[in-house]
């Protein structure tokens, strides 16, 4: 079976406390996902997200706050802003925006994370390896999956 | 990125956990995997890193092998983050040099299969390896702290944390919008579950607040804006005009005798009328009169002028003008109370058509001593007695198809207390109470309640009301008691709604000035419900009473204490040490753009329109990196979180 390497970017308010909470609450769920905290998700820049696709990622996820909840008062208005933004990018380059996943997941949601984590798991492996590395470029400078 | 070309020497310490990680991760595995990575000087893994030994070892080794860098992977960074950079400061090593990789929470408590967990911890150490390759020493960023506490609100609440700040020996200002301090609770006639009078508690507290040499008390009066951070703040304080001069009044009454306009008196619910020169009620402090200058007929002699011919103090000054009074405080504390929701939206019940259908403060003044009645249980529309009072419970609150979803918790208390005094006046009054549950959690709560039924025979029927409508000189009142599934109609003389606490007038629009984030029910957000119940998100921000959610009175009055406790315990310190993780700007690449500036949410970049780069005002950056990620030069750099960083990390989980 076709195991995805996923890329987890999570703020550290929300989400990267609700990935311990799935911890102290012993959820299981699927390994693929590996993380990154960073202060707030809106530290993320489509660079970073275009660099793990080329590292070999399958999927990307990014987890912050809820609207509202941002501890830096907006900081995951931006992020939705730049990933909606992103994902018109990822089609124009061939890339299944579906290997982009924003997700709000507060401190409190060690369910939500774990259900998260399993359900883009499977998206990913259901869309098959990615090999970026391995893809040529048309003349358009757009790439097929 | 600074490159010194010095080659870093990283120390792994790989925890068991007892079983907890070592259980499934193959932990000697991971010391052993990690020894031939670059940068890594030494790896091992030891039973218990956050014991006293556990710790002595990373101690030992940064000074043997001259470690410059260490890795614990351990639990979550943030149990023991703070207790492994402390010991690694122990051997002189900077803190920022301290990288957490988490492989319990999210490894071994979430993955049985042994092989992939530990493939998985292997790479979550190696990319912090990586990150910590790049880690530079960092220094806190100090600042000084301003040691003056500004109060939003002087009800109890705001009285309560201005006197503990300043029995801590510090400055407050107390900033109260209405023309006295006193709140909501100097309304009240008695409070549950003592029965002991609101006012003769309150009012002692409301003049010691004035007396105290470290307080100064500034009613009719809004915060305008403010800026700064914590510890820092600059406060702009609208001080609306009263036209009457505080020290001068003689609180004589001549000028409210000859007023000839005549306007509902807000102390009394309009329950009864004030004149538009006034003083709020007798106990008001501070202790003047007030000239409500819209409802005033005209301060020409020629429309009226009336209340400055008599006054013989010459108090009253017609041409005072709006003040903008600013100043410099280090905390804030925010108790801005409560309202009670508008009972016009409560049309099943005759929203505010009624005169005989009253809010529960409505009641407490007509019960009140002081009220419009003086405590004789009389109704509204023809001042008669009432026999039979109709009490409904959850008007407004626990509705979230139709009003508010969240419980107000201080009704059921009230209600048996409003029930209760009313049959204490009205001795052959009959007291019916239409209730969904009664909770009566709290210091001798219960016993109250069990006290109303059994003693004083008010009668409890559970059920919801569906409708209250007008026949003759009674207010008919429909509900059904769903504990017999019967229909109830009963011809009431007068209607009592508990109706729900809201948000306080004006609170979002407050709060959006103070970025203090508010829920959906516009109650503030504290910075964590259990762990952190007094304070904001927003640093230097501290949250007490029912601006936070509904509350009592003993509540509201610890949160105010515990409030001005956080406050004693930042202004304890003559410097703040601020996180150095911040966003600096590397001049060389910065064009001069500006998009970073729109990102900040704090103001903390400027635009040096001279020199065409950004400036960073590096207390005001909280280190979010939303700057960071727009800089289209990459020369907004977070520091030991740079794009560098980021790269090596995402490289490391993705290949290692």
């Amino acid at each position: 079976m076709f195991e995805p390497k996923i890329m987890c970017f999570l703020c550290k308010w929300c989400t990267y406390a609700g990935a311990d909470l799935a911890g102290t609450s012993r959820l299981e769920f699927s390994p693929n996902g590996i993380n990154l905290r960073v202060m707030c998700s809106s530290r993320i820049d489509p660079q970073h997200i275009l660099h793990a696709f080329k590292e070999g990622a399958d999927g990307v996820f990014i987890g912050g706050c809820h609207p509202g909840d941002c501890h830096y008062v907006e900081g995951n208005y931006k992020t939705l802003r730049r990933v909606t933004l992103f994902k018109t990018m990822m089609e124009q380059l061939g890339l299944d925006p579906k290997r982009l996943r924003l997700e709000w997941i507060s401190a409190a949601e060690g369910k939500k994370y774990v259900e998260t984590m399993n359900e883009f798991t499977e998206t990913i492996r259901n869309l098959g390896p990615l090999n970026l590395e391995e893809k040529t470029l048309t003349e358009e400078g757009v790439c097929h999956e | 990125m600074k490159d010194d070309g010095k080659k870093k020497r990283i120390g792994v310490f790989v925890c068991h956990c007892g079983v907890n990680i070592a259980g499934v991760v193959d932990v000697e595995k991971v010391a052993e995997l990690l020894k031939d990575y670059p940068g890594v000087e030494f790896s091992t893994d030891y039973v218990y890193m956050c014991s006293e030994p556990g710790q002595q070892l990373v101690l030992d080794k940064i000074k043997e092998d001259k470690l410059d860098s260490v890795i614990i992977a351990a639990c979550s960074p943030t149990l023991h983050e703070k207790t492994f950079q402390s010991a690694a400061e122990l051997a002189g090593l900077n803190p920022h040099q301290v990288e957490i990789a988490n492989i319990r929470e999210q490894d071994s408590w979430v993955h049985p299969d042994r092989d992939k967990a530990t493939v998985k911890a292997v790479k979550i150490v190696k990319s912090m390896v990586e990150k910590a390759i790049q880690n530079e020493d960092l220094e806190p960023i100090k600042v000084g702290v301003f040691k003056k506490a500004l109060v939003i609100g002087g009800g109890v609440t705001g009285l309560q944390a201005a006197m503990d700040i300043a029995d801590q020996g510090y400055e407050v200002i107390v900033v109260e919008k209405e023309p006295s301090v006193g709140g909501k609770m100097i309304q009240l006639s008695e409070t549950f579950p003592t029965l002991d009078c609101s006012q003769c508690i309150l009012t002692p507290k409301m003049v010691e607040v004035t007396r105290h040499p470290k307080i100064k008390l500034m009613t009719y009066s809004e915060v305008e804006s403010i800026s700064g951070f914590v510890g820092n703040f600059k406060v702009r304080i609208k001080k609306k005009p009263r036209f009457v001069d505080e020290d001068k009044c003689k609180l004589c009454n001549e000028c409210a005798d000859v007023c000839p306009q005549i306007v509902p008196d807000e102390y009394n619910m309009g329950l009864s009328f004030r004149k538009a020169i006034y003083m709020p009620f007798p106990q008001a402090v501070p202790g003047t009169y007030t000239l409500d200058m819209e409802s005033c007929l005209g301060t020409l002699p020629i429309r009226c002028g009336k209340c400055k011919d008599v006054c013989d103090a010459q108090a009253i000054d017609y041409d005072m003008k709006e003040e903008i009074i600013e100043e410099e405080v280090g905390a804030v504390v925010v108790a801005t109370g409560y309202d009670l929701y508008d009972m016009k939206a409560l049309g099943e019940y005759g929203g505010e058509n009624y005169e005989d259908v009253l809010n529960g403060l409505e009641f407490e003044r007509i019960l009140s001593a002081s009220g419009p009645t003086g405590g004789k249980v009389q109704r509204p529309s023809d001042g008669k007695v009432p026999k039979n009072v109709v009490f409904i419970q959850c008007a407004g609150s626990r509705d979230p198809e139709n009003h508010n979803s969240y419980c107000s918790k201080i009704c059921c208390m009230y209600t048996a207390k409003h029930a209760m005094l009313y049959k204490h006046r009205v001795h052959d009054g009959n007291a019916i109470v239409f209730y969904i549950d009664v909770r009566t959690g709290g210091k001798n709560f219960d016993e109250f309640y069990q006290r109303a039924t059994d003693d004083e025979s008010i009668l409890y029927l559970r059920g919801k009301v569906s409708k209250i409508f007008k026949e003759g000189n009674k207010m008919i009142v429909w509900g059904v008691d769903t504990l017999t599934g019967q229909k109830v109609e009963v011809e009431a003389d007068m209607v009592v709604l508990a109706m729900a606490m809201t948000k306080a007038d004006g609170v979002p629009e407050l709060m959006k000035k103070l970025k203090i984030s508010i829920d959906g029910n516009g109650w503030l957000a504290e910075a964590h419900p259990k762990l952190r119940p007094v304070e904001s998100l927003n640093q230097g921000f501290y949250l007490a009473g029912a601006a936070l959610g509904p509350k009592d009175i003993p509540e509201a009055v610890a949160q105010a204490s515990a409030a001005a406790a956080k406050v004693g315990a930042l202004f304890a310190k003559d410097e703040l040490m601020h996180a150095p993780t911040i966003v600096p700007v590397i001049e060389e690449l910065c064009s001069g753009c500006g998009i970073c500036v729109s990102m900040c949410p704090y103001g903390a970049r400027t635009l040096n329109a001279v020199r065409k780069v950004i400036e960073v005002n590096e207390v005001l950056c909280e280190g979010c990196g939303a700057c960071a990620a727009a800089c289209p030069a990459g020369a907004a750099q977070q520091l030991n979180q740079s794009d560098s960083q980021i790269f090596s990390m995402v490289k490391a989980i993705l290949r290692g």
